[in-house]
């Protein structure tokens, strides 16, 4: 018999068989009470709310039901500012696939962590800038808003950078 | 009162970018045969078995159920543990629970992750709340490049500092003979001329994604003292929790409120009031070289805004006061699923004065971390005695 035929891979030492697999699921969750009617306000009156956490004060953006720190019932909202400050940024250049769409995110693109004037806790968004240089912790940036908007945080297109 | 726990042996694969030759059941097999044969042990003698993955990362809904022969599970008691980067923190911590409780004598905890299988960055972006967090992200290096760049901006840490991180790291996986990324004569000249993947992180700033896998056999006192010379004892456990969103907490990584919890749980459970002079050896999960310069801090082993200068002093290096990783730590292996565990399974080694090339001489108390994203962070001190 030859090498040959007692290998079927042909004798020679081959990787492993690998099998690919593709998966495609659409998921929808419910946003719950509070995000719901964050995003209508948002929606329809470009306007930006927060809870207020009677304990300890603060200001909670995404609102939430329970303040963690107090583990006590938030409830009042409150209006905050469309104008903040990074506490934290970055201009991502690295490709990756987009969860929220399956495509690949077009690079790069500006991120940062937002507080925004009357809130106590800070949002991610995008940044309308992409270079580094001219970005950092401690600008102040304001919300671009979509004329035309959906009910979700896209309805701010980006933050512009103010100074 | 707990019952006295220690590790007794300890099992990994040489971990490596792409294990193409085996299957994931495969991988677990080789970790966990290594640790049984550490411990001079088969698998009928183990009483129960903590499991620990991201199943995100391969698509399977019920790994353990796929790979049960790979880690003995079969009728055997068994539970899996999935907490993110934490996981196999977290899955040791469970097996020291089972027998500090007194319920089981022998556990084997197993974690594994085989990332060339999947969509890593993909899955960590589903981290994020699919509301406010998820269109964002990128994965784990964006989420992270911001937190990062807050820290730098807080403690005036130079890219200069967070090369040197990465040199330490990738020169100390040589001696380790499991470590992916052993890069012997990297420089911080080569990491600072590395692209940005996100500003202020670049490529050699960053971990790599490996396939790996890794087991402990723990035992009760009287079974540890038969199975190993020198058992690493299991002197104090710690896990916590972080707020929801990633801007609740907007210091995140300047400020680690979970690590500052569980480190501080473990150091006041051993008496440990300056770890630096405390601690011989610690065994950190840091993703990238920011975190482990913001860990210094969150850990004690610095004051606010010196982390720069311990590793310009050498602190941490292997001939320093405090060696951290000198396994090469995350930056030069992250199988996400077992790197905690390996975290712990180093510093076994290092108590065992079995780590080789890689021993700090004397070791006699020892950190590892687990660390979570923005969610958990898990602390172990290991010792001799």
């Amino acid at each position: 018999m030859s090498e040959k035929s007692k290998n079927p891979a042909g004798g020679k030492k081959e990787e492993g068989l690998r099998v690919p697999w593709l998966l495609s699921v659409e998921y929808e969750y419910a946003a719950g009470h509070f995000a719901t009617r964050f995003f209508q306000e948002l929606r329809d009156n470009g306007r930006i709310w927060g809870v207020r956490c009677p304990g300890c004060q603060r200001v909670y953006i995404p609102p939430r039901p329970i303040c963690g720190i107090c583990a006590g019932k938030t409830g009042e909202w409150v209006e905050v500012s469309d104008e903040g400050v990074i506490v934290g940024c970055t201009v991502v250049n690295v490709p990756f696939i987009d969860p929220m769409t399956g495509e690949q995110r077009p690079v790069p693109y500006g991120f940062a962590i937002i507080r925004l004037d009357g809130a106590s806790t800070a949002l991610y968004h995008f940044l309308e800038e992409t270079d580094p240089k001219k970005l950092g912790v401690g600008k102040r940036v304001k919300a671009v808003f979509r004329p035309e908007r959906k009910g979700t945080l896209l309805d701010i297109k980006h933050f512009r950078l103010l100074d | 009162m707990p019952h006295k726990v220690g590790i007794v042996a300890t099992g990994q694969t040489k971990h490596t970018a792409k294990r193409t030759d085996i299957n994931m059941r495969e991988l677990i097999t080789e970790a966990v045969t290594r640790a049984l044969d550490d411990a001079g042990l088969r698998m009928s003698d183990i009483d129960a078995v903590m499991l620990g993955n991201m199943e995100p990362f391969e698509g399977f809904m019920l790994p353990e159920l796929w790979s049960v022969e790979g880690w003995g599970g079969l009728g055997k008691p068994a539970m899996k543990f999935n907490t993110g980067g934490t996981v196999g923190t977290s899955t040791a911590i469970a097996a020291y629970y089972f027998a500090a409780s007194g319920i089981y004598d022998t556990i084997l905890a197993v974690s594994f992750e085989k990332q060339s299988e999947g969509h890593t960055q993909t899955a960590i972006t589903t981290v994020g709340d699919p509301l406010w967090e998820r269109t964002m992200m990128a994965g784990a290096i964006g989420n992270f490049a911001v937190m990062a760049s807050t820290y730098v901006h807080e403690s005036g840490v130079t890219e200069e500092h967070a090369a040197k991180i990465a040199v330490k790291s990738r020169r100390n996986a040589c001696n380790n003979e499991y470590a992916h990324l052993q890069m012997p004569n990297l420089t911080v000249e080569e990491v600072l001329a590395s692209p940005y993947l996100a500003y202020p992180v670049r490529r050699l700033d960053f971990c790599p994604q490996s396939d790996g896998a890794c087991a402990l056999v723990l035992a009760t006192e009287a079974k540890a003292k038969k199975l190993a010379p020198q058992p690493a004892w299991i002197k104090a456990v710690a896990t916590a929790h972080e707020q929801q969103y990633m801007g609740d907490s907007p210091r995140r990584l300047a400020e680690m409120r979970s690590q500052r919890a569980a480190s501080q749980r473990v150091y006041k459970a051993c008496g440990i009031s300056d770890p630096v002079r405390d601690l011989d050896v610690a065994e950190i999960y840091e993703v990238a070289t920011y975190a482990e310069l913001a860990m210094y801090e969150n850990l004690g082993f610095c004051a606010p805004g010196q982390s720069g200068k311990l590793i310009d002093q050498g602190v941490t290096t292997m001939s320093g006061q405090l060696p951290v990783n000198p396994s090469g730590g995350v930056l030069a292996t992250n199988c996400i699923g077992a790197t905690a565990m390996i975290r712990v399974a180093e510093a076994a080694l290092q108590i065992m004065g079995k780590a080789g090339k890689r021993q700090v001489p004397g070791a006699k108390l020892a950190l590892a971390t687990g660390y979570g994203g923005n969610a958990w962070t898990d602390a172990l001190i290991l010792g001799r005695e």
